[in-house]
């Protein structure tokens, strides 16, 4: 085993130059700009391979720590080419096509041990599959990343939450509410409550299309925290179905106050807080 | 172990939790909070725990054995400037804090308890 | 100043049980955590804590990166050689609006944290490993 990794190691110090170019020509990286930047990526690579192999990596067990700082280089690299829009197919074949230079060197090389030729090609192999593969699954972890954060940023676009007046908060609640667009307006809500002092934040629901078992949780945690902080909560814009299909599923709302219509919740908080409207004409 | 400070404010009593409280401190408050209520005949309890990053099951019940025992001894206990992330852990937690009063802040709570006082005071 | 990426802490007192929150947290903002994920995975850490000491008789915590599909998380293990519950699925069983706390507030805090896993049996002592992902 040793010989083999020692002739990789060795390609990989003293022919590092060439191995790159030949890894660039292959990945059609042609471009000026693009091929200086792939190029400092590249060796960044070889040398850390190197290291692996040094410290004795085996392309049998990838997740042990000696393959750490390839890992976490391949894993940049996805993001970085995810983030710009290319594609899992072409990222994964960047790493691929370092196979063909190498195993070019190794020929080279080896040309007078064809036994050792065999095992070097076969680790080299291995490895660089493995490469590969990672960076096709940290390439789609970054990928979701990416959609998951522009996800939140619409969220925080969609989902305000407004001063009505001293002390009352609301929020309209649209689309389809999840667990996870819930944990997002909480947040950003009882925070805006702490901030503001408000004692009252009203969720309008009008925008929500159903209210289901598992919405009507959802909805219900919003309240349970935000009567632990001290405050209160009123749920607005409930349309004549959404109330049947409450009733319908049992569910309990636990005494939350409900009210149809942004106006009646306003009205009723201000009530609550205090407040009595005039006209004055 | 620390021993957490309890203030007198008139017949209100004051309380800060500002240290991550290891089990006997919590326990030793809630001892010496009854012994003071007792002893001051105080009408209300402020606890005021906007510095505690955490409140696990332990905490949460020590708050809701504080709320009891002050009952007992007519006097209002409530609790004041809950982080909102402490608030979402409760309720995912499924912590109710049923019988604890609660308020957004010291300003808040300290009305809370002038009312709960009037009423009390009005035989309500 | 960086943790240790794997380290074991002691269950055999109640400072112990301060020790592990603070060092959940220490390893929560290593991995920088969101705030709310923090609070949850501490609170996690000190109800199952708590639990090794009282209901297991003492034991130790155990902590490790980890890392999945290029994303990376908090391993944390609570283990003990205490009595080890008999049924575990009735252990793991409650609404989430039931909250006198008593038990071992197990069905808590799995809701807290991403994944759980609990090896337990009578004699056996139990062990109870969560993780939280960035």
């Amino acid at each position: 085993m040793k010989n083999d990794h020692e002739a990789l190691r060795a390609t990989l110090r003293e022919e590092e130059n060439d191995v790159l170019e030949g890894w660039l020509d292959e990945a059609r990286v042609s471009e000026p700009g693009a091929r200086r930047a792939a190029k400092a990526e590249g060796g960044e690579l070889l040398r850390q391979l190197d290291g692996v192999l040094a410290a004795g990596g085996d392309a049998e067990r990838f997740e042990a720590s000696e393959w750490t700082p390839l890992r976490d280089t391949l894993a940049n690299l996805s993001r970085t080419r995810a983030a710009k829009g290319e594609s899992a197919g072409d990222t994964s074949l960047f790493v691929l096509a370092l196979k063909k230079p190498l195993f070019a060197a190794l020929q080279r090389r080896l040309a007078d041990d064809p036994a050792g030729m065999a095992r070097a090609l076969w680790t080299l192999s291995a490895a660089v599959d493995m490469l590969a593969q990672h960076t096709v699954t940290t390439f789609q972890q970054a990928r979701e990343d990416i959609i998951r954060r522009q996800q939140e940023e619409l969220l925080e676009l969609s989902t305000p939450v407004v001063k009505l007046w001293d002390g009352v908060l609301a929020v309209p609640m649209i689309g389809v509410l999840d667990s996870g667009r819930t944990q997002m307006v909480m947040e950003a809500l009882l925070q805006r409550i702490v901030e503001t002092g408000s004692g009252i934040a009203i969720i309008d629901i009008t925008g929500v299309p159903t209210v289901d078992t598992l919405v009507a949780q959802h909805l219900l945690k919003t309240v349970t925290a935000i009567r632990l902080m001290g405050a209160d909560c009123i749920i607005s814009g409930i349309r004549p179905q959404i109330a049947q299909t409450i009733v319908h599923l049992g569910i309990d709302l636990q005494g939350v106050q409900t009210k149809a219509s942004l106006a009646d919740a306003l009205a009723l908080a201000l009530k609550q807080t205090g407040w009595r409207i005039e006209r004055t004409a | 172990m620390d021993r957490i400070p309890i203030l007198r404010m008139g017949d209100i009593l004051l309380v800060t939790i500002q240290v991550d409280m290891q089990d006997q401190t919590a326990l030793q408050l809630q001892d010496d909070l009854a012994g003071q209520i007792a002893k001051t005949g105080a009408s209300g309890v402020m606890i005021d725990i906007s510095a505690l990053e955490i409140v696990d099951s332990f905490v949460g019940r020590m708050l809701t054995s504080i709320s009891g025992i002050a009952r007992i001894l007519s006097a209002t206990t409530v609790v004041v400037g809950m982080q909102p992330a402490v608030a979402i852990t409760l309720v995912e937690l499924g912590l109710s804090l049923e019988g604890v009063r609660t308020a957004l802040n010291v300003e808040r709570g300290m009305e809370m308890l002038r009312r709960a006082r009037l009423e009390n005071a009005l035989g309500r | 100043m960086a943790a240790d990426p794997t380290g074991t802490l002691p269950l055999l007192s109640e400072q112990n049980i301060v020790a592990s929150r603070q060092m959940v947290r220490v390893l929560c903002q290593e991995l920088k955590l969101s705030l709310v994920d923090q609070t949850k995975m501490i609170t996690a850490a000190s109800e199952l804590s708590r639990n090794a000491l009282i209901h297991g008789g003492g034991g130790r915590m155990r902590w490790e990166f980890v890392e999945r599909n290029g994303r990376r998380g908090l391993l944390l293990h609570f283990e003990d050689e205490g009595p080890g519950i008999e049924d575990i699925a009735l252990a793991l069983t409650d609404g989430w609006t039931s909250g006198n706390g008593m038990g071992l507030g197990l069905p808590g805090s799995k809701r807290l944290v991403n994944d759980f896993e609990i090896q337990s049996a009578p004699g056996a002592g139990t062990r109870v490993s969560i993780t939280k992902w960035k």
